[in-house]
């Protein structure tokens, strides 16, 4: 098996993985021995990009070389060993979030319910987007997949835990946002002058605890 | 802060920001690349007056800025061609202390860029000084009465030219576009009949890309596309059929199909185009 590459224009090249699970670890072996070339390694859902400093043909062909390589090489090992390496980070959460009441209604479940499954959700980052520091946490239980607000908030505050869809995430800072809030944390999951100044990042394996 | 060696802000036209090379190497944690919409012209800007080509400056809208500098400095302005008073286009000036440069409307093009030797020394995030209009990271938008400390100029290289020739700006611009990587989400020639025909610049066009009006290209792909990485340049088609051009603050991911990517070359042409310009794509080959 190997994996298809698609260019993008001139500097980028796009790795289809198929899963989640092959995009962290492509991810995380392009992080540990990091090609020159790759200026920016961006996981998704089913795809990993990695992008050139320069439209330079002789960067991008190295660059297409090692790709190949790396990922005959994780084609070749279990997936569970970078899932294993992975950072674990655990977030406290004070529940009692605005849409906590509405989501149990929906969910069929009484509020100690909602956040028993939250808490004993295993979630992995998948990829970070929408704003710095937001990360999609795979892993929800199936249970609290909820739909989005129909209108979205104009502000969600900073550190606010929410569930949309099949993810949750922590609002890494203010913004609008439609997702439906469970709670709330102090973990500062943003800082741009820390480094790196995101907590989370793809592959990071999360926990929320009540507090 | 050097009392001498700052930039007043008296008037900044529709939207001034600082820019530089942007902040690479951060689109996994989800920040945008930023920095100059045409890289091409701050770095002109900046060579001019002897800086680092990837030195911050200030990048213009539509003109309309008075900037004063009161310790005076070599200053000069590139990008779309204004009338420039006290000092100009192309070319190194020496503004003495307390001297006033003012930018007029452009004739033609949308982004003018003044640059300072010693550069626009405002606090870096993330290593760039240049200001994120997707996330918001950086200096806030310059407004009257902002003070802009302006870097040493110690150990900086001697200006070399005294004229740069202005870049054209035709009245028929071509974006050059490599097909993919979802071209295959498209009818067979849809990349074809894209080149084929003019498409209009909207007025909600911004620095996150330039939103076109014109025949949507055929998608014969149903579904949602898993959101992934997004470059510079990317052509995005959303469901509506009207391709938008990616400029520097374009979100790191995006879940529409990416029918063909704008060559690096011609960027700064696509980050030059205004409202109600019409501009044609030309489609390229990979050679590998």
């Amino acid at each position: 098996m190997t994996l298809r590459v698609r260019r993008v224009g001139e500097r980028g090249l796009l790795v289809e993985t198929g899963g989640l699970a092959l995009s962290l670890a492509l991810d995380a072996a392009l992080r540990a021995d990091r090609p020159p070339e790759a200026a920016e390694i961006v996981p998704g859902p089913e795809t990993v990009l990695v992008v050139a400093p320069t439209a330079s043909c002789e960067a991008v062909d190295r660059l297409s070389a090692r790709l190949e390589a790396l990922c005959a090489a994780v084609l070749g090992t279990a997936l569970s060993e970078a899932a294993e390496r992975a950072p674990t980070v655990t977030i406290p959460v004070v529940y009692g979030g605005a849409d906590l009441a509405e989501v149990a209604e929906e969910t069929g479940l009484s509020p100690e319910e909602v956040v028993a499954r939250h808490t004993a959700s295993p979630f992995v980052v998948g990829w970070l987007g929408f704003a710095p520091g937001f990360a999609y946490l795979t892993g929800l239980d199936p249970v609290l997949h909820v739909p989005r607000l129909a209108t979205p908030r104009t502000s969600v505050p900073t550190g606010s835990v929410a569930v949309a869809g099949p993810y949750s995430a922590v609002y890494p800072s203010a913004s609008p946002g439609g997702w439906r809030l469970l709670g709330h944390t102090s973990t500062v999951v943003w800082d741009a002058s820390a480094d790196p100044p995101s907590l989370l990042r793809p592959g990071t394996h999360v926990r929320f605890v009540r507090t | 802060m050097n009392a001498d060696r700052l930039v007043e802000v008296l008037a900044t036209g529709m939207l001034a920001t600082v820019q530089d090379a942007g902040r690479p190497g951060y689109a996994h944690l989800g920040v945008p690349r930023s920095g100059a919409a045409d890289e091409r012209s701050l770095a002109l800007a900046n060579r001019l007056v002897g800086n680092p080509e990837g030195f911050a400056g200030i990048e213009l809208t539509l003109g309309g800025a008075r900037l004063r500098f009161r310790g005076g400095a070599w200053v000069a302005v590139t990008g779309a061609p204004c009338e420039v008073a006290g000092g100009e286009m192309y070319a190194p000036a020496w503004v003495p202390p307390g001297g006033e440069v003012t930018v007029g409307m452009p004739a033609a093009g949308l982004r003018t860029y003044v640059a300072v030797r010693g550069g626009v020394a405002v606090e870096p995030v993330l290593g760039s000084r240049s200001h994120d209009t997707l996330s918001g990271l950086g200096p806030a938008p310059l407004k009257p009465g902002d003070l802009l400390p302006v870097g040493p100029a110690l150990g900086l290289a001697l200006p070399a030219a005294d004229y740069a020739p202005p870049p054209s700006f035709p009245s028929a611009p071509v974006l050059r576009m490599l097909p993919g990587p979802r071209d295959d989400w498209f009818a067979e020639g849809a990349v074809e009949a894209m080149c084929a025909v003019p498409y209009a610049v909207s007025s909600d066009s911004n620095r996150v890309g330039v939103r076109l009006r014109g025949p949507a290209p055929r998608r014969t792909r149903r579904g949602e596309l898993p959101s992934e990485g997004m470059v510079r340049g990317a052509v995005q088609v959303p469901p509506d059929g009207q391709p938008i051009v990616f400029l520097a603050d374009h979100p790191p991911t995006g879940g529409y199909p990416v029918i063909g990517v704008v060559v690096e070359a011609d960027i700064g042409t696509a980050a030059q185009l205004r409202p109600g310009d019409t501009v044609r794509f030309a489609l390229l080959r990979a050679t590998s």
